[in-house]
């Protein structure tokens, strides 16, 4: 069964659903299917209990951080200008919000075909950040969710025991998000270069301003 | 007392030694390590013990798995900033003397993880150190190397006067603060009276513009 075949499948069985295909231009075209967040838990019952598709192993769970991006348009608009009508060029510029994603990796133990590569999406990765929980779908899931909670911060209702799992309890960042700011405990590096090369610089900056600490 | 007179009495016949010297021979010769290893590095210092390098020739054969029966700690493998509170609680509760032995580069200074946000950068901001061994992961030699280096420490130590060890004073500390789990890191981040190495500031230099290309060639 292909993805087409298994998007109108699920519209069909769950009323209200609407999957999209998420394509990937890769070599590898592994496209993805994206679920509503409503009716996911529903359709996660539906591809595991589906005698043709019997997707009852859950291998992989992993989580994505996209930022709010903003695009910028030029637009022709015509305008009066000293009395004349003119052409005048404008930047509209649209904001979409970002969002925080999981993305499950589904194969058939029985009927040997897979991976189905399934995806979440939240609201946006500020406040909303609820997705429904696949773990009593796949009890695989319990950990991996736990782990995309900790380092992404995606809360997953219905998971019986959402605590961190790689982080201490106490820890309040989510470190595998963009924006995630680390402790400047910068030390000496022989040949920083890169990534590092920047964070020695800032470090030095912030050692070196008037209100700084020493190192 | 005098090396040479004591040659010229065992050629007699006579073996002459002193408190301290037995007192250091029996001790060095004991060293009980703590079964305990955190990475990959716990692999190389369990292949260490087994029978083609046998560390036990060292007077090292068991591994004790209390801290309350071992005197010698390997730090072997990467220190998490989630774990590092476990290793310093763990070193409290061993009983002096008590040695450490950081192996490895993680265990040293980070390692090739120094710069994560996730990984202590050295285990000696929290505990005092005797031997730091380098490598990634250090083979079984530079293990044994390490150890015959602390039965050398052990073997100086002088029982009696200004210079002797930590577990024969009273005002210098056994047990050392074990850091708490806070918001964004480890409180403290170091334990200043045990980490005082000033890290060069002015350093890493930016790099003068064109000097990668004319220094080749």
């Amino acid at each position: 069964m292909n993805l087409e075949e298994i998007k109108s499948t699920l519209e069909a069985a769950i009323p209200g659903c609407s999957p999209q295909i998420v394509t990937n231009g890769s070599p590898s075209g592994q496209h993805s299917l994206l679920l509503d967040r409503e009716h996911a838990f529903a359709a996660a019952m539906f591809l595991r209990d589906d005698p043709t598709l019997c997707l009852d192993y859950c291998s992989n769970v992993t989580g994505l951080d996209w930022l709010d991006t903003e695009t910028s348009e030029k637009v022709k608009v015509t305008q009066l200008v000293d009395g004349i009508e003119k052409e005048v060029e404008e930047i509209s510029k649209t904001r979409t919000p970002g969002y925080l994603e999981a993305v499950y990796h589904l194969y058939s133990m029985q009927k040997k075909h897979g991976p189905l590569v399934v995806r979440l999406r939240t609201e946006n990765r500020t406040d909303s950040v609820h997705l429904p929980s696949f773990t009593p779908v796949w009890r695989s899931a319990e950990f991996q969710e736990r782990e995309v909670f900790d380092l992404f911060g995606i809360i997953f209702d219905g998971h019986p025991d959402l605590r961190r799992i790689l982080m201490w309890d106490e820890f309040e960042d989510h470190p595998m998000r963009k924006d995630y700011v680390e402790p400047d405990d910068y030390e000496y590096e022989p040949t920083p270069h890169d990534a590092v090369l920047k964070k020695a610089l800032e470090h030095r900056n912030r050692i070196s301003s008037p209100d700084g600490q020493g190192a | 007392m005098d090396q040479q007179l004591k040659i010229e009495l065992s050629q007699q016949g006579i073996f002459a030694t002193t408190m301290e010297e037995l007192y250091n021979w029996g001790r060095k010769n004991s060293v009980w390590p703590l079964t305990f290893g955190l990475a990959c590095c716990a692999i190389e210092m369990i292949a260490t013990t087994m029978a083609r390098y046998d560390l036990a020739r060292f007077g090292a054969e068991v591994f004790r798995p209390s801290p309350r029966q071992a005197d010698l700690m390997i730090v072997a493998g990467t220190v998490t900033k989630k774990m590092a509170p476990q290793v310093v609680r763990l070193y409290n509760q061993m009983p002096e003397p008590k040695y450490v032995i950081a192996m490895g580069a993680c265990a040293i200074s980070g390692g090739p993880f120094k710069q994560g946000y996730s990984v202590l950068k050295g285990i000696d901001r929290y505990i005092p150190v005797e031997v730091h061994i380098p490598g990634c992961p250090p083979r079984p030699e530079a293990l044994i190397d390490a150890f015959i280096t602390l039965q050398k420490k052990i073997d100086a130590q002088a029982l009696t006067g200004e210079s002797r060890p930590r577990h024969l004073r009273d005002d210098t500390p056994s047990e050392f603060p074990v850091p708490t789990y806070g918001a964004h890191d480890l409180q403290p981040a170091k334990n200043p009276t045990l980490w005082h190495i000033t890290t060069n500031t002015t350093s890493p230099k930016p790099l003068p513009s064109g000097t990668d290309e004319s220094g080749r060639d």
